[in-house]
């Protein structure tokens, strides 16, 4: 425990004085929230509270439902009929499971970044304004400047601003995750849901990527799946450790990985386990 | 004999059986070619271009039988590949499972797998019996008949192909699913899909039976679709099979043109794949 204790310590010393985590206002919560895959019961009775502009993230062992929790805050799991959630599901308040609630817009304010990069076939500009156009009617001169923005804010900007028009495809790994990133952002969504974003990519880019999250959390509320216990430590303010299905414990992250209350959060964050 | 001396035995006698199997392929293969451009590069000539085909003993090229091959294999194709694509894309992207799409799955395989002649016997009944004759037209409904399942194929497996990553990544920036198939994955899979078409002009180019019960031919000029039109497979088979030398000789040189056709149309179908698969 003391490797990642460090972690948290070093994180603390480098960090300004802001609010606190816990005086943020909760942006996303689940109420006895369960979900199917046909007739297995993948996330049993699950309640939590995210807060804004804040960076939550869920670890926890292979299988234990942290990617498929995240896949319900966008609906994503709507594509596979087989797939289904009960319980409420609330963003800002509203229940997102709702008949009466439009995933595409839902999709519009919450955003996903996947564990692959996923660019489009198509330039890097066009993989920027895709997301965009879909949901706002924007002249040429606006969209130029929310593509720039956009990537700016995902620390690209530099790197492609001359090649706009080349394949989104013809980048590097870290590249095309940031591009994914910009992609994402450039929608101006109120969540981000980031599923493993670094686990394909090298330390240097991985080390960008969680920089970035840094800087948009001011902007964002931030969701992030992780097997890497140290990029928990490292980045987020909270922590959710589920095992089975289940979520054990949730905190604020020094305390996750401080002073975890349960035995079963200890012995995993401390690799006995896991 | 140790494990990995006999292991390397083993390798290199199942290596020599799939080069003595390449080999065999490659060499018929390569002697139909050599054949048809010994004998077809003979009767290319400036008035195959420029002549319609001949009465025996006249001289004479082939311009109307080219001319009538190209209007009715375009028309096919402008029939045939919207209509495949469109139905691929149906199959690959909302009917994956259900009742619909596992029906015209196996429909579209047993029209994929029909002789063409079947196709042709079946416009013949439909169209050409009932109208009265044989026609251009008859002949490009019963080519596109052959296009569509080809088409169908190559864009289902094409689009199948695409990861289901990129149509999930669409989807989550809130895209509905008609913008995540136009803009996404079929673009994703446009060089496949077009090197199916590409194959379909292939495979119509050389065809001789559909149009023996549809299209005919015709000796002279002809741009009528309401008539018989002249077209080069048809005019191959007749004139392959006449005892008029200079006939044959015109056969030859037609089969060296659609040998020449498909073969630029491949290399330009594979060429066209590996640019994009960069």
């Amino acid at each position: 425990m003391s490797n990642l204790g460090a972690v948290v310590n070093e994180r603390h010393a480098a960090k300004p004085v802001e609010t606190s985590p816990a005086e943020k206002p909760v942006q996303i919560s689940a109420r006895n929230f369960n979900f199917y895959y046909g007739a297995f019961h993948a996330l049993k009775n699950i309640n939590v509270d995210i807060r804004e502009n804040c960076i939550t993230a869920f670890i926890g062992p292979s299988g234990c439902g942290k990617s498929t929790f995240l896949r319900c805050f966008n609906r994503m799991f709507e594509l596979y009929p087989e797939q289904r959630a009960e319980g409420d599901l609330l963003l800002q308040g509203r229940n997102i499971l709702g008949k009466g609630v439009d995933a595409t817009s839902l999709r519009a304010k919450v955003g996903m970044v996947f564990q692959k990069p996923t660019p489009f076939p198509m330039s890097i500009y066009d993989n920027v304004a895709f997301g965009v156009s879909l949901h706002e009617k924007l002249g040429k001169g606006q969209m130029d400047e929310r593509v720039e923005w956009a990537l700016q804010r995902a620390a690209l900007w530099n790197e492609v601003k001359n090649i706009l028009g080349q394949s989104g495809m013809s980048l590097s790994g870290g590249q095309q995750q940031r591009l994914c990133i910009a992609r994402g952002i450039a929608v101006k969504p109120q969540v981000i849901l980031l599923d493993e974003p670094t686990s394909a990519l090298d330390p240097i880019s991985t080390a960008k990527i969680e920089e970035l999250l840094h800087e948009l959390k001011r902007d964002f509320t931030i969701v992030i799946v992780t097997h890497n216990m140290q990029q928990a430590a490292r980045v987020s303010d909270y922590t959710a450790y589920m095992y089975l299905g289940e979520l054990i414990e949730f905190d604020e992250t020094d305390t996750i990985f401080i002073k975890p209350k349960h035995k079963q959060t200890e012995d995993y964050i401390t690799g006995r386990f896991g | 004999m140790t494990l990995v001396t006999r292991r390397k035995w083993v390798n290199r006698i199942a290596l020599g059986l799939s080069l003595a199997a390449m080999a065999f392929g490659i060499f018929w293969l390569a002697w139909i070619l050599f054949d048809v451009l010994r004998l077809g590069i003979d009767g290319v000539s400036m008035s195959l271009f420029t002549k319609m085909t001949p009465p025996p003993g006249s001289e004479g090229g082939l311009l109307n039988a080219i001319v009538g091959s190209l209007i009715m294999v375009s028309l096919a194709m402008g029939i045939g590949t919207p209509i495949g694509i469109l139905a691929g894309i149906y199959l690959a992207e909302f009917g994956q499972r259900d009742w619909l799409g596992s029906t015209t799955r196996l429909i579209n395989d047993i029209l994929l797998s029909a002789p063409s002649i079947v196709l042709g016997l079946f416009i013949y009944a439909l169209v050409v019996a009932r109208t009265g004759g044989f026609s251009g037209f008859a002949g490009v409904l019963a080519l596109a008949l052959i296009v569509i399942p080809v088409v169908v194929r190559t864009t289902e497996n094409m689009l199948i192909l695409v990861p289901n990553s990129l149509r999930e990544a669409a989807f989550a920036l809130g895209a509905p699913k008609w913008r995540v198939v136009g803009s996404v994955t079929l673009r994703a899979a446009r060089a496949g899909v077009l090197t199916g078409v590409l194959l379909a002009v292939a495979r119509i180019a050389g065809e001789t039976a559909p149009l023996l019960f549809t299209a005919l031919s015709n000796q002279f000029w002809s741009l009528d679709l309401g008539a018989p039109m002249a077209n080069l497979p048809v005019t191959i088979f007749k004139f392959a099979m006449s005892p008029f030398a200079d006939w044959q000789k015109l056969a030859w040189a037609g089969v060296f043109l659609i040998t020449l056709g498909v073969l630029v149309i491949n290399v330009l179908a594979r060429a066209l794949f590996r640019e994009e698969k960069k």
